[in-house]
């Protein structure tokens, strides 16, 4: 098959490329009570081939963030320092021309709402036609349609409703051509923005399953946000837990589910209803979150912390390391680290050993 | 299910064969040629259950399945087309529409968004309270303030009188979402309809108004018919459960029963197709295929059957009826080959749920 000949074997996460790095990121809204914190010096970075799972409640900035790996924030909010390192290159100093070569063809986004991103009047066909042209000029007509219809056979969608106009067709049938779009524009990052939030619960393990398979076919590397905890069990590699604006926890899946660091993760985890537990005692989280225009002062979680200690009111915790430091392990970052961004790890807040992330 | 069980003395509420069909608009051109069939949405499509008081009874399903319309004919807020619904040995099919209002008392509903159950004009006090007054249940301005601000301590919204003045905009959406559970309570009602109460809402906020919905319940001895998409909801406030697939109920039974034992094969898909919060554990496949179609023109025979992996030809031609798991009291299942006359040719379970838990 021609579509997608050569691809390197991805199955495996590449633990040493970062594809994507977020540098000390900051994005501010300006709003008529001061200005908004929704992103506030972030660092993150996102490995080739993984599935990195971002999850927060509402306002906790991970949209924002999805958005702003984009460039896409909307007015009046902006990006008020960081970088995006993509491939080398920063994003934050390409123009707007090279910003949108960017878009869809390298970083392609799946919203919650896959009519938003559809052409209403365009078949199906020919979103996908135009999707691989765009990619490869020369490609005739009559063989970008063939393609299409491999590639919408792959994803379950067929030959018949490819004639379909985006309002024909189900919300997961819309979002798998979704999916198709992005892997006819061969894009490097999905960001999957709240991607299966409005589909049914079958739909949604259906698509689900082929995201996992398309994931290990096409080597592809997934942002996925999300507030359902549950997706991120089953989908993700690593997780990074936000928090009003700051990331509070980093760690690989099954670290981050069974080993929480963080009181802000420790809580969220015991708050959601579980099916495959006999009985549950749901966890009561405090508080609400904070409003960013006035965040609360050192670390934002302190208001609803069960733990909270005096050094919580008066100083932010840095993202440091929070698992044990091994032999010729001192480089700044990496795959397999534990993070987490609270005073309870104040040994590693201090020490000579604390490198911010 | 009254088959069954013979109709308890404490049921509160019964549904007999309960049907509710929406008439599809037709173009323009069929109504001024005066052609084309008149075409119907099978919203719902032939429902029985009894809950019993002091229980929480849910009603599951996908979109387009009906639960939501069939708890809107459960309390009276929509008419069926056929089918009988009796509150406390009351038919509100006969009522007239003065003695139904006053029924609407007794039945309050919660809905899922709280900003558009709260007029935004009114303070969340005459808001919440605005049902004593329509009702005539307070004498004084001073007793209304009283009681409101009693119900809003009630719900975790202290102090009650403080709240009293503000207005909905005011407020977070989580406490919005108790000044809704607040308005029904303070009718003192005997049946809340709870449709998706806590959809919208994040996920620590989530586990707060469903615990608040709980102790409500036990304090009060409230009887709920609680509609969910969410399973695993479900499983922490429901005592029994029903689980709906295009208007139809295809099981019903008490939520461990259901849950540790799903008899219908939609039943089990649904049950594994619930993401787990738990990485270790890993979802049985396989899912069934395509999505729940279209309730103008449901598949003959089993509704399910076009996405069932293990329909047979019977399951085209015969529509299997609700009926008794064998052994299981209380326990129903609509499928021919778990429950109807073909129960000898059971394949035995779809999804081997044991081994979901060892990844």
């Amino acid at each position: 098959m021609t579509l997608f000949q050569a691809v390197p074997d991805y199955s495996q996460v590449n633990k040493q490329e970062i594809i994507l790095s977020i540098r000390d990121l900051s994005v501010e809204y300006q709003t008529r009570r001061g200005m908004l914190s929704a992103i506030d010096t972030l660092s993150l970075d996102l490995y080739r081939g993984e599935v990195l799972g971002l999850v927060g409640e509402s306002g906790s900035g991970k949209s924002t963030l999805g958005k702003a790996i984009m460039r896409m924030i909307p007015s009046p909010g902006r990006i008020t320092k960081g970088q995006l390192i993509f491939k080398n290159q920063d994003l934050m100093t390409y123009d707007e021309n090279q910003m949108r070569d960017v878009r869809g063809r390298q970083i392609s986004m799946i919203f919650q709402d896959p009519m938003t991103s559809l052409n209403p009047v365009q078949r199906i066909d020919n979103h996908i036609i135009e999707a691989i042209r765009v990619h490869e000029p020369d490609v005739s007509k009559d063989e970008a349609l063939a393609r299409s219809e491999t590639l919408m056979e792959r994803l379950g969608i067929g030959r018949r409703r490819l004639k379909e106009y985006p309002h024909q067709l189900s919300g997961g049938m819309r979002q798998r051509v979704m999916i198709g779009l992005a892997l006819a524009l061969k894009a490097n990052i999905i960001i999957a923005d709240e991607a299966t939030t409005s589909l049914d619960v079958i739909v949604e393990a259906q698509f689900l399953d082929l995201l996992r398979e398309l994931k290990d076919e096409f080597g592809l590397t997934i942002l996925l946000v999300t507030h359902n905890i549950g997706i991120v069990a089953e989908l993700a590699d690593r997780v990074a837990v936000m928090y009003a604006g700051r990331l509070a926890e980093v760690a690989n899946v099954d670290e981050l589910f069974h080993n929480p660091k963080h009181p802000y993760t420790q809580g969220l985890l015991r708050s959601v209803p579980n099916i495959a537990m006999d009985s549950q005692d749901l966890y009561r989280m405090d508080g609400t979150p904070p409003n960013l225009v006035m965040p609360p002062s050192g670390c934002r979680f302190h208001p609803r912390c069960p733990h909270v200690m005096d050094v919580c009111h008066q100083k932010q915790p840095w993202l440091v390391r929070v698992d044990e430091i091994g032999e010729g392990d001192e480089q700044v970052g990496g795959y397999d680290k534990h993070l987490a961004s609270c005073w309870l790890h104040q040994e590693y807040q201090g020490s000579t050993q604390a490198r911010r992330y | 299910m009254s088959e069954n069980n013979p109709s308890s003395s404490n049921t509160i509420l019964r549904l007999q064969d309960v049907k509710k069909y929406f008439p599809v608009k037709r173009d323009l051109l069929q109504q001024i040629m005066r052609v084309g069939e008149q075409q119907y949405v099978h919203a719902v499509d032939g429902v029985s259950f009894e809950i019993e008081q002091g229980k929480v009874f849910g009603l599951v399903g996908e979109s387009g399945s009906g639960k939501s319309t069939t708890g809107r004919v459960a309390v009276g807020l929509l008419e069926p087309t056929e089918g009988e619904v009796v509150f406390e040995d009351v038919h509100l099919n006969n009522l007239s529409g003065e003695e139904l209002r006053k029924m609407r008392r007794y039945m309050q509903v919660i809905f899922q968004d709280p900003m558009a159950s709260l007029n935004p004009r009114m303070s969340l006090g005459e808001g919440v309270g605005h049902g004593l007054k329509i009702h005539r249940l307070v004498n004084s301005q001073q007793e209304f303030r009283h009681r409101v601000s009693e119900i809003f301590e009630k719900v975790g919204l202290t102090p009650g009188d403080a709240y009293f003045d503000r207005y909905p905009h005011q407020i977070s959406g989580g406490q919005r979402q108790r000044a809704v559970i607040a308005r029904a309570l303070v009718m003192q009602p005997k049946l809340i309809l709870a449709d998706e109460p806590i959809a919208m809402a994040d996920v620590s906020v989530k586990a707060i108004l469903l615990d608040l919905m709980v102790q409500l319940q036990r304090e009060f001895g409230l009887t709920y018919l609680f509609i969910t998409h969410d399973l695993a909801t479900a499983k922490y406030i429901c005592d029994r459960i029903a689980i709906m697939y295009l208007g139809e109920i295809i099981e019903v039974g008490d939520i461990k029963t259901v849950y540790t034992n799903p008899k219908h094969p939609y039943t089990e898909a649904l049950l594994a197709a619930v993401p787990v919060p738990d990485p270790r554990f890993r979802r049985p496949a396989p899912m069934p295929r395509g999505e729940i179609p279209n309730a103008i023109n449901p598949p003959s025979g089993c509704r399910f059957h076009p996405r069932c992996p293990m329909a047979q030809d019977v399951c085209k031609t015969e529509h299997p009826r609700l009926l008794g798991v064998p052994g299981q009291a209380g326990h129903m299942a609509a499928c021919h080959f778990r429950t109807g006359d073909y129960i000898h040719l059971d394949p035995g379970p779809l999804i081997n749920t044991n081994v979901a838990i060892a990844k």
